[in-house]
């Protein structure tokens, strides 16, 4: 497609470092062609902001295909930009006009500390995981197929809860700040699974402990999350992470 | 009680603790209007007041009555306290841009606001009626049913109810009962045109707070299920519309008709 160059207008948001004021920045790119991705026009900007003798802006992105969760951008009001189902790298700047003013800050969150411009420091989310995240049992050998039945719709409810690449997103979108949408991806993954069902309890009590630590608001059910959740991550999961943490809290021994 | 202890410190726990209790008053609000509906009696009150003094005087639901209020009062500053500790979640930074409408509904991301506003007219609506009818110098009504042909004789007795002991009897041929006319008391009110529009407003409130509450409650106690859903969302759609419309239909009906 032999598409015209578009002019965009920036406006970014600035941190030197996690404990400066930071403030919003305007920049105008003349030759953005629609087929970029938006990582692809930000590498466009920072070429040109060394050239000018500026400071590049720093912004987080590894795969650019959609898989690794690294590029957090809060792109006109909404995580990831105005798409439905994808992450800053898979957005094209064909889904915006020429002329466009188009506002990028970092996520907002307590418990996602701004380390420079749009990079945010997402260790909470790590931390959440290493507290109970995983399967304590020794795995010895790899044993046969299908050694342990799996009913497949419990497989595919397992696998869509896993497909969470924990970007972040559900906590930028969410009005509280909140994890729920990570923490429950997670805590339904293995509780879903009988190799993960042995600590099902310990599990989503430590997870819950650790979200709530870790100072993410609690959920309003508003929905947001998976609505902008790049791997559309459902809202049952949710529900079911209540069901796991109040059934542990009050059968456990 | 140290089981219990997650529905106050734990983010999940508080938010089982706001669906039960928000639970709890959905299911009052309906029993609050099958009561109210008796004021669109033509019977001059009998039937209203005569529920008005059961539902006053009956010890199990004077007892649920204060496990009511308990409700109300936990419900709402539980609400506030969470609406408060998730801003703060936010940080010291919020968004220069944020686009809500593109991913919820208005509604379920201002519960405080409209759940303040409920607050707000709770208070002014108990003062109005509820301390009125306990403390408040209110009208006094006897009626007086005929046993054999069961007509009901009305008379204000408000100039003379001092030492008004016996409140339902039965003399002669007559069933007596004499009350405080929380029924007169109540049209009286909704001839203001003022207040009939608050309570509206009210009810406006109520609707868009269940609009999202209702669901949510489900939601929120794990229950999401492919087959109940749309039995859950939709219940709640057609109750946040008919049980406010229900008790709005009342103020409006006395104001334009009475």
């Amino acid at each position: 497609m032999g598409s015209e160059a578009m002019k965009i207008n920036l406006k970014v948001w600035r941190q030197p470092n996690s404990k400066a004021e930071g403030k919003f920045e305007t920049y105008q790119l003349n030759e953005v062609s629609p087929d970029m991705s938006f990582l692809e026009m930000f590498d466009v900007l920072n070429e040109q902001l060394i050239t000018d003798g500026g400071e590049p802006v720093a912004f987080d992105h590894d795969c650019r295909e959609g898989i690794c969760g690294m590029c957090s951008m809060f792109i006109n009001g909404r995580p990831h930009g105005p798409k439905q189902g994808i992450t800053t790298c898979q957005l094209h700047m064909r889904s915006f006009k020429d002329g466009d003013t188009i506002v990028v800050e970092p996520w907002r969150a307590q418990s996602f500390p701004v380390i420079k411009d749009l990079s945010v420091d997402r260790s909470a989310f790590d931390r959440i995981i290493a507290s109970g995240g995983f399967v304590s049992v020794n795995t010895g050998n790899a044993v046969d197929a299908n050694s342990i039945l799996i009913p497949k719709d419990t497989a595919d409810e397992a696998f869509a809860a896993a497909t969470c690449i924990g970007c972040g997103a559900c906590v930028a979108a969410c009005k509280n700040s909140s994890a729920m949408l990570f923490v429950s991806a997670k805590v339904s993954q293995l509780s879903l699974l009988p190799q993960g069902k042995a600590e099902r309890e310990n599990r989503v009590i430590a997870m819950v402990d650790q979200m709530d630590k870790e100072g993410f608001g609690s959920c309003t059910n508003t929905g947001a999350c998976s609505a902008e959740c790049p791997k559309e991550i459902d809202l049952s999961n949710i529900a079911r992470m209540n069901r796991e943490y109040v059934r542990a809290k009050l059968v456990s021994k | 009680m140290k089981v219990l202890q997650f529905l106050f410190t734990s983010s999940i726990g508080r938010k089982v603790l706001m669906a039960l209790t928000g639970l709890f008053l959905i299911l009052f609000l309906v029993i609050h209007l099958m009561g109210n509906l008796q004021l669109l009696k033509h019977d001059e009150g009998y039937a209203f007041n005569k529920y008005a003094w059961f539902m006053t005087s009956n010890p199990l639901i004077k007892t649920v009555s204060y496990l009511l209020y308990a409700t109300i009062l936990l419900h709402a500053f539980k609400g506030l306290y969470l609406v408060f500790a998730n801003r703060k979640a936010r940080g010291a930074k919020s968004y220069g841009s944020y686009n809500g409408n593109a991913n919820s509904h208005w509604t379920s991301r201002n519960m405080g606001i409209l759940g303040t506003l409920i607050l707000a007219f709770i208070i002014g609506h108990m003062s109005d009626f509820w301390w009125e009818y306990k403390f408040g110098d209110i009208p006094w009504t006897k009626y007086e049913t005929s046993i054999t042909d069961e007509s009901t004789m009305v008379t204000d007795i408000t100039s003379e109810n001092h030492g008004v002991h016996i409140r339902m009897g039965v003399a002669g041929d007559k069933e007596v009962f004499i009350t405080k006319d929380l029924y007169k008391e109540t049209v009286e009110a909704f001839e203001e045109g003022w207040l009939v529009a608050l309570y509206l407003l009210a009810m406006a409130a109520i609707a868009f707070h269940l609009w999202h509450g209702f669901s949510s409650a489900f939601q929120t106690l794990g229950m999401n299920h492919p087959r109940w859903n749309p039995l859950i969302n939709g219940l709640g759609k057609a109750f946040s519309i008919l049980v406010p419309l229900g008790f709005a239909i009342i103020p409006l009906y006395v104001y334009l008709l009475k």
